[in-house]
């Protein structure tokens, strides 16, 4: 009746390699949370609705529960765990940018990904990309402060590299 | 330290993914348990089919209704697992328990369950006329709490009665009267965490719960009293909760996470939401239907009130109950009113059980009464500001319980509103068309809260020593995100004259170890779990001098404390450090003294009362916080669409102890009301079955479509408060979806008395206005 076939894959997440015996039919999300541990992606929805999953698949945003563990094989993971001392981690514990921190993971993998391809991101940029995430605590007026103190040292540093 | 904005303590652990909530300790070995839900919002259970779901691999057991004891917290109307039939869409019929959580799944969906529809009670007014089904047939044999009234033969909970002054009296002296119905369906709180609970029974009998909660040390009592358990081996553990705003005072998936260890021989098992069971199975933001009268002088003194609260409080009265009492302790607004009739009544329906909302009640209300206060201005002809400036409570008035007001049990409110009229710039428009389709209007709203916990609700503080003079606080209250335990910790630097470093907080609560705190909601938690801290504090400064007195051979009372030393008050450079002291003194031969230093502390709320059963006189809380809020908006008279431009909050909050996140905490209750009050709400269909239980039907506000948010405070000392500081970590909410629907019905001019304050509603409005009907 059920599904028991599983197999052995190949992930690397947070510069790691971990081999993992799972269902194909395991969604990213599942595989973190449940064999390796990495808990720091939260479910809100499974349903892509929410955001509190996301983690980066080659530096991309992706909500982990609607991708398929077996799909980032051969693919750069990277949870919240595997982000250390990033300016984005430390503008939103300055800015308040959270309070019961649930979103939080979901919200900095976003916002760091953000920063990252956008360094001068425009307000209809950071709209687009926070809007797939939601907070339920905050106003986002603290997000959006955090975002966009890491976004001016950007072009603060840009503008020096100019000189 | 009081008033800085401290980082809160857990804050590191947030942004790296280490903070933990139940569902992260999920471990191997533990069983999955699904929730198999109704289909019916009102039906006969006919028959439930286990066969098939128990031919699943890996299925442990299948729960049904059958013998289990009736729940909840004022009146235990509510099978923990409905038995016989179902009173709403997502009640729980049947738990499976299985090995992962894809057999659970697998074996739920198995669950054949034949239903015999009943008819549906789809709104409180439908629930009280006459001939409505009954959705409680025993209601009249259910056990009750003191001051609950339930009233057999309907579909009437609890109602509370407010008989206040001589209604003859306020009318005759009323020139001008308006009377307002308003109304709004059950929501949701749609925390992130949907809510996770995981039980496990020992040998030995020790029952080990890890819930999502705000209420572990109810959990504990409440499965000890309907079970039969010793309350000492009812051990909860509640780590970081991901979310709450009232949604987790209940207590649901505790009991059945119970159960269902019980079912399979104790071992650990663990159930955990799905977003759709969070959103209709688990409990829900509570609905209403409101008629409310009022009466002024010419002048605009308001003489008389006469207020209807149906509150819409599901299939079962759980905690909705208390919600209509606060409804009705706090019913006029935060206005002096001599006169005041209210029944205040939760009433049963075909929706998903109520319980309490970041405000409990109060935004329910206010919208009823701001609402009100606007249709009266309106026809007073007066100032909107002015005429809440006149009537604003003041120390000297009575609640309408009759509670008498004073200096330090209130706050300004009409500091408060004038300070906002100067920050919303009233005084230049208030409506003002910007072109021939656009409208911009400004809206306002009073606010006022008090508690309604228990009476005898009480918190307790355990401060121990580390060897380098540093301390643990252990403190009951629940960190739901409200950053409290982090303003404990202020509170206790303070008090110690200590760097904040050196206070370790313990941020899990397990209530075997940590003494009880009756409930993390009320915004009670600073004042109650703080008043704690300061007495244990206190009993650890006893203790330090104690020891200090004979090493430093003075008498106790010529001690300080503070700096990391006990010192000589007119000589500080005669000391002892108090790490020389925190685990004993030990002189240099080797004879010690004293011991490891505790520190123990609690609070209980004095003088508090039911409330009367014929006049509702009593009272219900310590103080009152009030405030006065604002929204502009932008408005589209072509497509009804608005744009929120600014909110704006001035609230009396007593003493800012964190600046931040004070200011945090209210900007993030005034979005949630926005949210609400803008497009939040359940759609039903005719079965009164939810037609959005997911976040993608179900919408709430997403960034950037956030106004600029501008809070003020004032600050009026509650004398018996930690320094002086009042509650506020719901008020920021209260005013929000009046203040909006008050900007919109300028904009629109047409009165928009109804929640969510969506464009089709104002839509429909607008040409109900113009052709009779739709
Ligand atoms: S859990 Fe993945 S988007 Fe909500
Ligand atoms: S901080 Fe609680 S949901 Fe964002």
């Amino acid at each position: 009746m059920e599904q028991t076939t599983k197999c052995e894959m190949l992930l690397t997440v947070n510069g790691e390699q971990h081999s993992v015996i799972a269902r194909p039919a395991d969604t990213l999300l599942f595989v973190l949370r449940t064999i390796l541990g990495l808990t720091g992606a939260k479910p809100g929805c499974l349903n892509g609705d929410c955001g509190a999953c996301t983690v980066l698949v080659n530096d991309v945003p992706i909500k982990s529960c609607m991708i398929l563990a077996i799909e980032t094989v051969e693919k750069k993971i990277t949870t919240i765990e595997g982000l250390k001392h990033t300016p984005i981690q430390q503008a939103f514990v300055e800015h308040f940018a959270f309070q019961c921190g649930y979103c939080t993971p979901g919200f900095i993998m976003n916002a760091h990904a953000l920063t990252k391809k956008h360094p001068l991101a425009s307000d209809e940029i950071i709209q687009e990309w926070l809007q797939s995430n939601i907070c339920r605590c905050t106003s986002y007026k603290e997000i959006e402060e955090a975002v966009k103190t890491v976004l001016a040292n950007n072009s603060a540093s840009l503008n020096d590299n100019h000189f | 330290m009081i008033g800085n904005s401290v980082i809160r303590k857990e804050a590191w652990d947030k942004v790296t993914g280490a903070a933990k909530y139940t569902n992260d300790y999920i471990k191997a070995g533990t069983l999955h348990a699904k929730l198999v839900t109704s289909r019916y919002a009102h039906a006969k259970i006919k028959e439930i089919d286990t066969r098939a779901a128990q031919t699943v691999p890996g299925v442990r057991a299948i729960l049904t209704g059958e013998g289990l004891p009736l729940t909840g917290e004022d009146l235990r109307d509510r099978p923990p697992i409905a038995f016989e039939k179902v009173r709403y869409h997502g009640e729980v019929v049947a738990v499976v328990v299985a090995d992962t959580l894809v057999q659970a799944e697998k074996a739920a969906n198995l669950v054949r369950i034949t239903y015999e529809p009943l008819p549906v009670v789809g709104s409180p007014r439908e629930a009280l006329k006459e001939g409505a089904p009954l959705i409680h047939e025993q209601l009249g044999s259910y056990q009750k709490g003191i001051g609950t009234y339930p009233e057999p033969n309907t579909n009437i909970a609890h109602r509370t009665k407010i008989r206040k002054g001589n209604m003859e009296k306020g009318w005759a002296e009323s020139d001008v009267v308006v009377e307002a119905n308003i109304s709004f369906s059950p929501s949701d709180h749609a925390a992130m965490e949907t809510r996770c609970a995981i039980a496990e029974i020992r040998p030995d009998g020790y029952i080990m719960i890890h819930a999502s909660s705000q209420s572990p040390f109810m959990i504990k009592k409440l499965i000890s009293s309907y079970f039969g358990e010793d309350v000492g081996k009812v051990i909860v553990h509640t780590p970081l909760v991901g979310g709450a705003y009232g949604g987790k005072t209940p207590v649901q998936l505790e009991l059945l996470a119970y159960l269902a260890s019980k079912a399979v021989g104790g071992r650990k098992v663990s159930i955990w939401n799905t977003r759709e069971d969070d959103i209709i199975t688990s409990p829900v933001h509570i609905g209403l239907e409101a008629t409310v009268k009022l009466g002024c002088t010419n002048d605009g003194y308001l003489k008389a009130a006469e207020i209807l609260y149906l509150f819409d409080g599901g299939a079962y009265s759980d905690k909705a109950i208390d919600v209509s009492r606060a409804g009705a302790v706090d019913c006029t607004g935060p206005y002096h009113i001599e006169n005041v009739w209210c029944d205040s009544l939760c009433v049963y329906t075909n929706h998903p059980y109520a319980c309490p909302f970041r405000g409990f009640g109060h935004g329910e209300l206010s919208f009823a009464i701001e609402r009100t206060m606007d249709l009266l201005a309106e026809k007073l002809q007066m100032d909107r500001l002015e005429l809440r400036m006149k009537n604003a409570i003041r120390p000297g008035h009575t609640t309408p319980t009759q509670v008498l007001l004073n200096n330090s049990n209130v706050g300004n409110l009409p500091k408060c509103i004038k300070r906002l009229r100067e920050l919303i710039h009233w005084d230049d428009w208030q409506r003002i068309e910007i072109d021939a389709r656009t409208v911009r209007a400004k809206g306002v709203s009073c606010i006022w809260k008090t508690s309604t916990v228990d009476t005898d609700a009480s918190s307790g503080a355990i401060l121990t020593f580390n060897p380098d003079g540093s301390i643990n606080l252990i403190s009951g209250v629940v960190e739901i995100g409200t950053g409290t335990k982090t303003i404990l910790a202020q509170i206790l630097a303070e008090k110690m004259k200590m760097d904040i470093k050196d206070i370790h907080v313990k941020m899990e609560v397990d209530t075997q170890t940590t003494p009880e705190h009756w409930k993390t909601v009320a915004s009670r938690g600073t004042f109650m779990a703080g008043r704690a801290v300061l007495e244990a504090a206190d009993d650890a400064i006893r203790q330090l001098k104690e020891i200090a007195s004979i090493v430093l051979r003075t008498p106790i009372e010529d001690l300080e404390v503070g700096y990391g030393k006990v010192f000589l008050r007119d000589d500080p450079t005669i000391y002892v450090d108090i790490k020389d002291i925190a685990y004993g003194y030990k002189y240099p031969n080797g004879n010690a003294i004293g011991g490891q230093i505790i520190g123990l502390g609690n609070y209980i709320l004095r003088h508090l009362t039911y409330l009367d059963k014929e006049t509702g006189a009593g009272k219900p809380g310590p103080e009152w916080t009030v405030g006065a809020q604002a929204v502009e908006i932008e408005f589209d008279k072509r497509d009804y669409t608005y744009k929120i431009i600014r909110a704006v909050s001035v609230i009396d909050i007593g003493k800012v102890l964190n600046e931040k996140a004070a200011i945090g905490q209210v900007i993030g209750a005034m979005s949630m009301g926005l949210s609400w009050a803008s497009r939040e709400t359940f759609l039903f269909d005719r079965y009164e079955r939810v037609l959005n239980p997911q976040l993608r039907t179900y919408r709430p506000l997403r960034f950037g479509e956030h106004p600029e948010y501008v809070v003020e405070f004032v600050e009026t000392p509650q004398i018996d408060a930690p320094y002086g500081a009042r509650g506020a970590g719901e008020h920021g909410l209260i005013g929000m979806p009046a203040a909006l629907a008050n900007a919109l019905s300028i904009a629109a001019e047409v009165p928009l008395n109804e929640l969510p304050l969506v464009p089709e509603l104002i839509w429909r409005k607008k040409k109900g206005e113009h052709h009779g009907s739709i």
